[in-house]
């Protein structure tokens, strides 16, 4: 997939503007932003049902505005929300998508064995869909979308709403396929899921590209090695953060707690306690891909 | 390592069919329940309209000469068509888009919103063949038929539901709203069309000054269309006129629909 100067209008609205972004086969790749950064609109028009509004766009060298049905044979998509025929048993939904895709019925039948297997599905197959957990659901929906073997797969927020759990398990599935060689497209805005699963990144901020990099990479480039948090008590913040100057490369300021990035947590934070400061609590930790986004917008991912 | 899709863009009509074999997956567990709303209304209808009220009416010149259960057995056939096409496009139809999102979950395989809407016209003229021949069976039991054209009362009941399914799936396409407006269409359009469209007495006994209301329905077409079959008595070009009367609200309705349909989902 290649995109050069990829803009997306809408009326007035200019949701994407102007990104340069190239991923090659077998790789994992994260959007990762806040919502309302042009996440998923790029991947609409990647997945090739939303015509780009300036640009050049190639997926699986073809151009979406002239090969879009043959693309999208190739291509699986995760949709933000799940759209499964919830009246459906899980073995229909995944016979009845997989026809659309040109797969014979005996192909469909084999395939729907194959796949409720991956998603750990096989004991719920006669079920309605109506009956299944919002983890199960989001299996199914990552299940129906391979039901064409895609070489490549986009994924839009593939686990918001997830219990922790669930998002292991697919996360896990998700590993597997990689592994097979299926590229990954991700959209996300949780900073765990992107270092997780992807081998590279860009931020994006406003409809435009922020910084691109591993996520490692990233890190090391946009923050330091180690990020002191201090909360305090009610009203004493403000105060607390006029004397900390001094103390470490950056200091940010957020509404309920105080980041120090620094080289040395516990020894910056020994430095805290030497000044006569004396937050509720306070943690050590190394810097994340949070981090970096606050770093490079001045905002948190998820407010 | 590379791997290969096995996916691949399947043909114009096939895409379409492909989504009535959706459909037919979920009828085939649903039917039951189905043909008792879809079936069961026009027999009720004929029962209590065409055996009792009926047995109060007079054979007369209005009638064509024949029962009054003769008279409105066929009416009601396209009758009960045209509120099953108008139902199945109103609610399902936005579904599509904005609850069950069916046609966006499509819509990202190779199949495209026009085979999507292909599909849906299909899928609603199929089940309007059901539903026609199971009440052409049930009226043959009450005597409401003459002669063989009732299996062209069928195809006239498929071609009025179509084009007032057509016109509402047009409407759908456009909804972006919670769908209020279907409620109005039902209450102040569907109900009165299916009142005052000659399906239980000539229009000619309408005021003039409301009878072009009956002129614009389709239902009045249909009905003409299903009495010219079963009871005669209509010239060529009347009947022509008919036709062409609702096949152009099926065009209508359909182009409409497929720009709503393309606007909604590749945007």
């Amino acid at each position: 997939m290649q995109a050069k100067a990829l803009v997306k209008r809408f009326g007035e609205f200019e949701a994407v503007r102007g990104i340069d972004v190239e991923v090659r086969p077998g790789e994992a790749f994260g959007f990762l932003g806040p919502n309302g950064a042009g996440k998923s609109s790029t991947m609409r028009m990647i997945a090739c049902v939303s015509p780009r509004s300036e640009g050049d766009l190639r997926v699986l060298g073809m151009d979406p505005d002239a090969d879009g049905p043959r693309i999208r044979a190739r291509l699986g998509v995760v949709p933000q929300e799940d759209n499964l025929d919830t009246e459906l048993t899980v073995r229909q939904n995944l016979h009845v998508y997989g026809r659309y895709f040109g797969l014979s019925r005996a192909q469909v039948r084999q395939k729907a064995i194959e796949l409720m297997e991956f998603a750990q599905l096989s004991d719920r197959a006669e079920k309605p869909v109506e009956s299944l957990s919002g983890g199960m659901k989001r299996r199914l929906t990552i299940a129906r979308s391979l039901v064409n073997d895609p070489e490549l797969l986009l994924l839009d927020e593939p686990t918001t709403g997830l219990d922790p759990q669930a998002r292991h398990l697919l996360w896990d599935r998700l590993f597997r396929l990689k592994a097979r060689g299926t590229t990954l497209i991700v959209t996300t805005h949780y900073m765990d899921e992107a270092e997780q699963l992807c081998d590279r990144l860009v931020v994006m901020d406003g409809g435009r590209i922020a910084a691109e990099g591993s996520p490692a990479d990233l890190i090391a480039r946009h923050s330091t090695r180690e990020v002191v948090e201090l909360r305090f008590a009610p009203g004493e913040q403000q105060d607390a953060a006029g004397r900390v100057d001094g103390l470490a490369e950056r200091v940010e300021v957020l509404p309920d707690r105080v980041l120090l990035y620094t080289m040395t947590g516990e020894a910056t934070l020994e430095r805290v306690h030497e000044r006569g400061l004396r937050p509720l609590s306070s943690l050590v930790r190394r810097s994340s891909l949070e981090d970096v986004f606050l770093r490079l917008t001045g905002r948190t991912l998820v407010d | 390592m590379t791997i290969s899709a096995t996916g691949r863009v399947v043909g114009r009509f096939h895409g379409a069919w492909l989504r009535v074999e959706g459909h037919w997956t979920w009828y085939r567990r649903h039917w039951l329940s189905t043909l008792y709303s879809t079936g069961l209304q026009p027999v009720l209808f004929l029962a209590a309209m065409g055996l009792g009220f009926g047995s109060q009416v007079q054979a007369g010149p209005a009638t064509g000469g024949y029962s009054y259960l003769v008279y409105v057995t066929p009416a009601l056939l396209v009758a009960g068509a045209a509120q099953q096409a108008i139902g199945e496009s109103t609610y399902p139809v936005l579904s599509g888009f904005k609850w069950q999102k069916d046609y966006v979950a499509v819509t990202s395989t190779p199949v495209s919103p026009g085979q999507v809407l292909g599909g849906h016209q299909i899928w609603t003229a199929l089940r309007l063949v059901i539903s026609g021949a199971v009440y052409a069976l049930v009226a043959l039991l009450f005597g409401g038929w003459t002669n063989a054209g009732a299996v062209l009362v069928v195809l006239a009941g498929v071609l009025t539901g179509m084009a007032c399914g057509s016109m509402v799936t047009g409407l759908a396409a456009w909804t972006f709203d919670e769908g209020q407006r279907f409620g109005l269409l039902f209450r102040f359009v569907v109900i009165p069309m299916t009142l005052f469209s000659g399906t239980f007495f000539p229009i000619a006994q309408l005021p003039l000054y409301v009878r072009w209301l009956a002129w614009i329905s389709p239902l009045w077409h249909g009905t003409e269309l299903s009495r010219a079959v079963t009871l005669g008595g209509y010239g060529l070009l009347p009947v022509l006129g008919h036709l062409a009367y609702l096949a152009v609200l099926i065009a209508v309705g359909w182009t409409i629909a497929h720009r709503g349909f393309y606007r909604r989902l590749v945007a």
